[in-house]
């Protein structure tokens, strides 16, 4: 089992969870920013390559003049040399007046001049095979020879407008692309250091040795502190249950030892007994010794089982009348001491208490069994809720104490055995085959295991044995 | 069925072709290569056959299965013949070699270059690439030639400014006797003196002195040269040095200038529509490359000019990029022309 426990089909680590989402952070926001960035770079390009256009259309337009009432075009070189700034592309120019004709330029299927002048108009158009963008400026002349709007047009391709909208983008996704792993670093350094309880608490589990089941150290933060408080009270009761069954083994070899071997004693001189009567008599003494032998074997059982039961059982609510109703008729008294005078006395109201009703019914019996035994005349068993303040429950509320009681006319046990009473065995009784001490315990520990304990006092009537539990508050409060 | 299509295309192909390409502009073809070759690739260039031969030779001896059909163009005619195949999609050229750098820039400004990259064409300077479509082979710089025996050591212009200085004389000992390209006629005229004007205010200064010099507009470099050298004229403004080089002629001196010396670097592209580029990548590559920039330089197609450290300075590349989009400018070449004119009133027969 242990063995099992090992690698196992984990989901995936919290780490690689972290990561994935890191890097799809990163992923959508590279994205965003690159969209974004080439957005602006586009925008960034036009501007400034649109105002070189503007420049050159405007040194072309400067240098026309009105010559022999035609328009003349002095083309400037600096105009080209502007133009020349985006190395790589190619040039349109042409100089149109009103009425489109071609002053001097390309011929192209361009849109025509607009009809009103207002200033300069950029628009997109194909050069050749490229695209490209040109701008129309208009000049106007009112000469007395020539009058009317010349146009001036120029265009470029885009080569250096997208190599510097590119050139943005490349730039800004590089600084993105750094600060995205700066933030991965973190986000792993992150989590290493967010995870490093749960790999201290990982250690600890490993190098611990399998029979150390102390709880482990509360030191974590909040949110392992659940997993460690879970982990602890699962160890706790582990180590309850492991105790319980070495008390049970060590218990059990210790007490069945003498009387076993007196059996085997008895037998053996009861086989070799030449007279008849005496092994007679010999043989009923080894069937008496037998049964008792068997009571205790019972009582020891059930004890294990009440002590598991504490641990392992759900609790739910028991009404404590059934429990004693339950006891009666049974009818293991009958057994045990026929014909002594049982009496049952439980009320009307439920006392009802968190429990295990098997549990309560073994303590139930084993108290029956003992005030029979033990004690003399009438053996009263009942139960009831007692009011007051209980001091020795935990619960902090007042809420009534659930009795379940057995009473008899006799004095008691001597006060130097109430003394031991109530310890995990008695040794002196195992030895003489009986197991008052036994029965006793078992109802200590149910007492214990459902939060109350076992009272052994003398009453105005004898003797009473009692399971004093907290009862259920809701009992109390439904009862008018 | 697709054989009966290709025989179709076939029997239609030789005649479309023949009705689109202007075959004037072809001065010369040669083809390179072994039989066995199974590319073909089709070579357009200005650069003519005995200069450029060499290096196209080793690339097909080192390459035998491509055979490279070498075609020796003016460079307008090859210009409007790829400009026509560009917009038509038609597979024409594999690749362009040409002197006419703006041409090419503009054709690749249209779209009309497929990229090509490779460790020899990334290690070309800026001003020798653009977009990865084109690409400047050789290093030629503008010089003024001078006859030995004709102007005198003291006379030898050594900057634009002495070349000024003679012209202002009032010897008239040169006057009538300074030529240059015609930059109407020559392509590469055009863009030497576009980048002279660039360069230096002192173009202008320059043309009234073409002017009141009588200075001579004409064609070609090879009647240039060789008017030096049986001194015709006694000085001639940039000429294109790998032709003087290329061209050895007794008496001739080379002057790289020393306020600036424009440095013209052939640009090499590969149409967009080729049917052979990764042949044409091949022969960039090997162009680029050791043996190829060495049988170039052996033809003077690379040239030192100043030979000096401190001429380093000196030199002004012209640049392959889109600013010579603006020497393609119909209006701004009429304008540059106009003032040219009135300097070389009529065009020299």
């Amino acid at each position: 089992m242990v063995e099992a426990a090992g690698p196992f089909p984990a989901s995936r680590s919290l780490k690689s969870r972290v990561v994935t989402a890191v890097l799809s952070l990163l992923v959508v926001g590279g994205v965003v920013v690159a969209l974004a960035a080439f957005a602006y770079g586009r925008q960034a390009a036009r501007t400034a390559y649109d105002r070189l256009l503007l420049g050159a259309a405007n040194d072309i337009a400067e240098t026309i003049q009105i010559t022999e009432g035609r328009p003349a075009v002095d083309l400037p070189v600096s105009a080209f040399e502007l133009l020349a700034l985006a190395p790589d592309d190619r040039i349109f120019y042409a100089v149109r007046d009103a009425a489109g004709t071609l002053i001097t330029g390309m011929q192209a299927d361009l849109a025509p001049p607009p009809r009103a002048p207002a200033g300069a108009r950029f628009f997109d158009d194909r050069f050749g095979p490229e695209r490209a963008r040109f701008v129309t400026v208009p000049r106007r002349f009112a000469e007395r020879d020539y009058s009317g709007t010349i146009f001036v047009t120029v265009g470029q391709t885009l080569r250096a407008r997208e190599t510097m909208a590119l050139g943005l983008t490349r730039d800004a996704l590089i600084a993105a692309g750094f600060a995205g792993v700066v933030l991965l670093v973190l986000a792993l350094l992150m989590v290493e250091r967010a995870l490093g309880p749960l790999n201290a608490i990982a250690r600890d589990l490993s190098a611990r040795d399998p029979h150390d089941l102390t709880p482990m150290s509360a030191e974590v933060p909040a949110e392992m502190a659940v997993v460690i408080g879970a982990m602890n009270r699962f160890m706790g009761r582990l180590e309850r249950q492991v105790e319980a069954m070495r008390n049970l083994i060590s218990d059990t070899a210790h007490q069945l030892r003498t009387p076993v071997a007196a059996l085997r004693v008895q037998a053996e001189l009861a086989a070799e007994e030449p007279d008849p009567s005496r092994a007679h008599a010999m043989n009923a003494r080894i069937a008496r010794r037998s049964r008792a032998l068997g009571d205790l074997l019972d009582q020891m059982l059930s004890r294990a089982l009440v002590i598991h039961r504490s641990d392992a059982a759900r609790r739910e609510a028991v009404d404590l009348r059934e429990v004693a109703l339950g006891v009666i008729e049974a009818g293991d008294h009958e057994l045990v001491a026929p014909g002594r005078e049982v009496v049952l006395s439980i009320g009307e109201a439920p006392v009802e208490v968190m429990g295990d009703a098997l549990s309560l019914a073994e303590a139930a019996k084993n108290l029956l069994v003992n005030a029979l035994r033990h004690g003399a005349g009438r053996v009263e068993i009942g139960a009831g809720i007692e009011t007051g303040i209980e001091t020795g429950i935990e619960t902090g509320n007042k809420v009534g104490r659930a009795i379940l009681w057995v009473a008899d006319a006799g004095p008691g046990p001597a006060p130097e055995v109430l003394e031991r009473i109530g310890a995990r065995f008695e040794r002196n009784a195992a030895a003489r085959g009986k197991s008052a001490g036994l029965g006793l315990s078992i109802a200590r520990a149910v007492a214990e295991a459902c939060g109350g304990r076992l009272a052994l006092e003398p009453g105005p009537n004898g003797f009473r044995t009692a399971l004093i539990l907290p009862a259920l508050p809701a009992t109390a409060e439904d009862r008018p | 069925m697709i054989a009966r299509l290709l025989l179709c295309l076939a029997l239609l192909a030789p005649p479309a072709m023949a009705q689109d390409a202007p075959r004037g502009g072809l001065e010369a073809t040669a083809r390179f290569g072994a039989e066995t070759a199974t590319t073909t690739l089709r070579l357009h260039t200005t650069t003519d056959i005995d200069v450029l031969g060499p290096a196209i030779a080793a690339f097909a001896e080192a390459h035998p299965d491509v055979a490279v059909d070498f075609e020796q163009w003016g460079s307008n005619a090859m210009y409007e013949i790829a400009r026509a195949d560009c917009v038509a999609g038609r597979a024409g050229a594999d690749a362009l070699l040409s002197s006419a750098v703006d041409q090419l820039v503009e054709l690749v400004n249209l779209g009309c270059a497929q990229p090509w990259r490779s460790a020899a064409t990334l290690a070309l300077p800026e001003a020798r690439r653009w977009r990865d479509e084109i690409w400047g082979l050789t290093r030629e710089p503008a010089v003024i030639l001078y006859n030995r025996r004709l102007v005198p050591p003291e006379d030898v212009p050594r900057s634009r400014f002495d070349l000024l200085d003679l012209m202002r004389r009032d010897d008239q000992r040169y006057q009538g006797r300074i030529a240059t390209y015609d930059i109407e006629a020559s392509g590469l005229g055009y863009l030497f003196a576009f980048a002279d004007s660039l360069e230096a205010t002192s173009f202008g200064a320059l043309l009234e002195g073409f002017g009141r010099a009588g200075a001579i507009a004409t064609c070609c470099s090879a009647e240039i040269i060789e008017g030096i050298s049986e001194g015709r004229w006694r000085i001639a403004y940039n000429v294109l040095g790998s032709y003087a080089a290329a061209r050895p002629a007794p008496d001739v001196g080379v002057i790289a200038p020393e306020d600036y010396t424009l440095i013209l670097t052939r640009a090499y592209m590969i149409p967009r529509s080729a049917a052979a580029p990764g042949a044409a990548a091949e022969l960039l590559d090997f162009l680029l490359g050791p043996e190829g920039q060495g049988l170039m330089a052996a033809r003077g197609l690379i040239l030192d000019p100043g030979g000096g450290g401190e001429a380093e300075s000196a030199e002004r590349p012209i640049r392959i990029g889109p600013a010579l989009l603006v020497a393609r400018d119909a209006e701004k070449r009429r304008a540059f022309i106009r003032r040219w004119r009135e300097t070389f009133p009529q065009p020299t027969p």
